[in-house]
């Protein structure tokens, strides 16, 4: 083996030497050949001071050594080959500017070059990152006490500044503004320890607090406008604490980042020295590219690739449940039909979420009965999912619809998995209650404008709680519409009961949790009763990898892998 | 030819023109770019403001004008996602496209002229009949079954070629960021141009194939027989020369089916081209972007399309140019 790589090496270093000297200072080629130094040792300077080399000696010698250092750089990759890990999401962040917009591919990024405040752990609890401990003051006060000896990879130290800097950020960023809106202001005690402050009492504080991502202050401070066009300061460059930093970045191709050497957390496990994301869109390019070897680590795997995948050896797959619920929404004002509750009713039964899910994702979803996940605290334990066509067409009779009629609707076909033949599944279960559907799906960017037009009868529709709380869902999906306040913005259905916008104003000032979990609960079996909308299913999260890939350890429900810890076995 | 070239401008100009005013139009169509800007829960006054402060407020007809504008002076707009000119973003992926088209052709010209020439001359050849039966299939498989089919042999069960993106790039000249100069480059390169030139390969090799035979059936063919020439003067100087010409049309035309063909292997292969940005664009709903490509390529055509009249008239000087254009 090793002599056939060497003959074949050496004869593509002659081709290298015979191509112009110019492909030697390639700064990526000189990034390999130095792996081993330590990176802040060969900066800009450096590559400069050897271009200039290169014009003052002749052209010749500079080919040999080109040839000579070819090889030998090749030698030093293979060893450093060992931590280096290439993945392919479907997903990558807009811009490196954490606060411009709130979306899985932005969050990634976040805690890969910053680090939370706290995050969440596998299992629903909260782990301590960049601040030690918190605790309540009052009603209206969290005090954080804050780590002390992190370094932003400017070079600034970190302390409570910026927390309230980013805060402050947080509260200007039109995307994040709707959940940091609650916090009124901050007050430093000291360098590490920093009070929060809420206008009203709010027991999500502790879970919106997931989202702050400490900024360098000194760093930014002067040039932080938040702009979703145009080019920014923020939107181009990044200083955060985290495990890695970013190296380069290709917009829209690759980006690769570097284990951040001074990194705080000399506890973590994680052995990755180089990382590179690719975002990959087509579900088969993602799995091939993992298939071939030339990615690490996929996500996400389409429910007709799941069985070849798992078949495969070395290859291992992991899926977890997540609490994004699907969901279709009925239009009561489009539609006189929908204002009846046993037609919402009829349909609701009409509709098999386990037939769903067992034939079209291949059992890789948790049919729902209800909006919340069983992690939340509105959860319901006895609202399964029901199915009981005879049941739906009397109900359907009753109503004096027996011979049924129209609807239209509408559902995305690249959002969701599988998203278009759910939509179609459910359109033929329909029929069996005589509701003809007339279904259109539409690309994601044209549906969700349809969607906020309200253009079809029936629409689909998935929620991601930003909070990890019910209550988020119900502001979104059920609460009356209401422009003002922004409440019901994805209230497709214009359901309205003034008792359930009671509910959920009352549950967001409620400090006590078993109160809380019965407000919430009282709003999840109202909607229950009132079939406001369709439940359909909780589609779990899945990833692949190379089994030496140890992701099952740093994988979690929001799809925000902590790479950082990842290990890869040698 | 200085009419012809004058008159050909006046062309280009108002297909330019109509090109800017349909894909100014489909926009509308494509979705809302605010929406893909946003997150799900910003609020409606964010949502306002943005779309007031990008103008996708005013009417079409104010909006085209600010576009018309723009481009005159070379300015097609913003992109959203990139946040750089748009004609900058495409121009910087036109190397990876030219790379890959150059190297389809190049495969195109090196296997379709010989399968062609062959044919032609022993039509009843089983060899013949094989290419032909195969040309015929490769005419009716759609290219992502190919492009599929390819990566399943060559990248996931034999390892032979990577499976997408294009791998290491070289700095030539500091002008242009070239793959055809590494290994790693070269290996990426391999599947997207094969699939590419196994799109276009059937055409010229049936074409070929229909216009040499008619060609060897023509007077001076017979006439070159009869004076003793040898046979392989006689079929690839005499005849493959006279060959050339329809072909040559063809090839124009077919500059805009390797256009939309790059689109798709592009597409299949997350090859960082010009194709793959325009698919990106249109999934973002970056329509500056998507506008500034459709002015592109409609650029592209135009001039491949002159070019070709112009070849066409150096190879056959019988045809007046300015008779011959419109």
């Amino acid at each position: 083996m090793l002599p056939n790589g060497l003959l074949a090496e050496a004869v593509c270093g002659l081709g290298f030497f015979l191509s112009p000297s110019s492909h030697f200072f390639n700064p990526s080629y000189l990034h390999v050949f130095f792996a081993k130094i330590p990176f802040h040792l060969y900066g800009q300077d450096y590559i400069r001071s050897f271009k200039h080399y290169s014009v003052i000696k002749r052209r010749s010698i500079m080919k040999v050594r080109a040839f000579f250092i070819y090889c030998l750089s090749f030698l030093i990759y293979q060893g450093a080959d060992a931590a280096t890990l290439k993945m392919a999401f479907d997903a990558d962040p807009v811009s490196l500017d954490p606060h411009e917009q709130l979306s899985e591919g932005t969050l990634q990024f976040s805690h890969l070059v910053f680090d939370p405040l706290l995050r969440w752990t596998k299992t629903g609890k909260f782990e301590a990152r960049l601040a030690e401990s918190w605790e309540r003051i009052d009603d209206r006060t969290m005090r954080f006490h804050l780590r002390e000896g992190v370094h932003f990879i400017s070079g600034n130290p970190f302390s409570a500044k910026d927390v309230a800097y980013t805060i402050q950020r947080l509260k200007r960023s039109p995307d994040f503004r709707a959940m940091f809106d609650t916090i009124s202001s901050t007050t430093l005690i000291d360098d590490y320890t920093i009070d929060v402050h809420t206008t009203y009492t709010n027991p999500l504080l502790i879970n919106i607090m997931t989202y702050v991502f400490p900024m360098d202050k000194v760093f930014y401070q002067g040039q932080d406008q938040i702009v979703k066009y145009g080019s920014t300061f923020a939107s181009r460059h990044v200083s955060g604490t985290g495990p890695f930093k970013l190296t380069h970045r290709e917009l829209g191709s690759y980006m690769v980042f570097e284990r951040n050497p001074n990194y705080w957390d000399t506890n973590s496990p994680g052995n990755v020295k180089t990382l590179t994301i690719t975002p990959v869109r087509a579900d088969s390019t993602r799995l091939a590219a993992l298939l071939s070897g030339d990615v690490d680590f996929i996500f996400p795997i389409s429910p007709i690739d799941i069985q070849r995948t798992q078949s495969i050896p070395g290859l291992q797959l992991v899926t977890l449940a997540n609490s994004r619920i699907l969901l279709m929404h009925m239009n009561q004002q489009r539609r006189a039909e929908l204002q009846d509750v046993r037609v919402r009713k009829a349909i609701n039964l009409a509709i098999n979420q386990r037939l769903i899910v067992e034939k079209i994702l291949k059992g890789y979803a948790m049919p729902a009965g209800q909006l919340s996940s069983d992690r939340f605290l509105g959860h319901i334990n006895d609202l399964a999912p029901e199915y009981n066509l005879i049941k739906a067409k009397q109900l359907m009779a009753e109503a004096g619809y027996q011979d049924g009629f129209r609807l239209s609707m509408m559902a995305p076909n690249n959002r969701y998995m599988s998203d278009e033949k759910v939509a179609q599944a459910i359109a033929a279960m329909l029929a069996r209650i005589k509701i003809t559907v007339d279904l259109k799906t539409l690309p994601k960017a044209q549906y969700f404008k349809a969607f906020d037009d309200r253009s079809a009868d029936l629409m689909m529709v998935g929620w991601q709680s930003d909070t990890m709380d019910s209550n988020n869902i119900y502001e979104f999906l059920v609460a009356c519409p209401d422009a003002d306040t922004g409440l019901g913005a994805y209230n497709a259905s214009e359901y309205c009961r003034p008792s359930v916008d009671e509910d959920i104003r009352l549950a967001n000032r409620e400090m006590n949790p078993e109160r809380r979990s019965q407000r919430l609960q009282q709003i999840e079996r109202t909607l229950y009763n009132d079939a406001a909308v369709v439940p359909l299913y909780w589609q779990y999260l899945t990833w692949a990898a190379k089994e030496k890939v140890n992701i099952r350890a740093i994988v979690n429900d929001q799809n925000y892998p902590y790479l950082g810890d990842l290990v890869i076995e040698e | 030819m200085l009419t012809f070239l004058l008159r050909r401008l006046l062309q280009a100009c108002f297909v330019m023109i109509i090109i800017s005013v349909i894909s100014f139009a489909i926009q509308d169509k494509l979705g809302d770019p605010v929406q893909q800007m946003m997150g799900m829960t910003a609020s409606s006054d964010d949502r306002q403001q943005l779309r007031e402060a990008l103008g996708l407020n005013d009417g079409f007809v104010s909006q085209y004008w600010r576009f018309a504008k723009g481009a005159i002076q070379g300015d097609l707009g913003t992109s959203y996602y990139f946040k750089e000119p748009a004609l900058d973003v495409i121009l910087s992926k036109l190397p990876a496209t030219l790379e890959l088209a150059f190297c389809a052709i190049l495969l195109v010209i090196l296997v379709a002229t010989p399968c062609g020439v062959l044919a032609a001359i022993n039509p009843k050849h089983i060899l013949s009949r094989l290419l032909m039966f195969v040309s015929s299939i490769g005419l009716s498989v759609p290219i992502f079954i190919v492009a599929i089919l390819l990566v399943y042999v060559f990248s996931i069960e034999h390892n032979v070629a990577p499976s997408f993106g294009r791998g290491d790039t070289t700095d030539v000249f500091g002008l242009w960021q070239s793959g055809i100069f590494n290994k790693d480059g070269l290996r990426h390169l391999i599947l997207p141009s094969l699939s590419l030139a196994i799109a276009l390969m059937p055409i010229f090799v049936r074409l070929i194939r229909a216009e040499m035979m008619e060609v060897l059936q023509s007077e001076y063919i017979r006439f070159a027989w009869s004076k003793g020439l040898s046979a392989r003067r006689i079929y690839f100087v005499h005849a493959l020369k006279n060959t050339m010409l329809p072909i040559i049309t063809v090839g124009g035309i077919q500059a805009g089916t390797l256009v939309a063909y790059t689109i798709l292997t592009e597409t299949i292969f997350q090859w960082p081209g010009m194709g793959y940005l325009f698919m990106d664009a249109v999934s973002r709903v970056d329509t500056p972007l998507v506008a500034a490509y459709l002015m592109v390529v409609g650029g592209i055509f135009v001039v491949t399309n002159t070019l070709v009249d112009l070849i066409y008239g150096l190879v056959n000087p019988t045809v007046r140019l300015a008779s011959h254009g419109l």
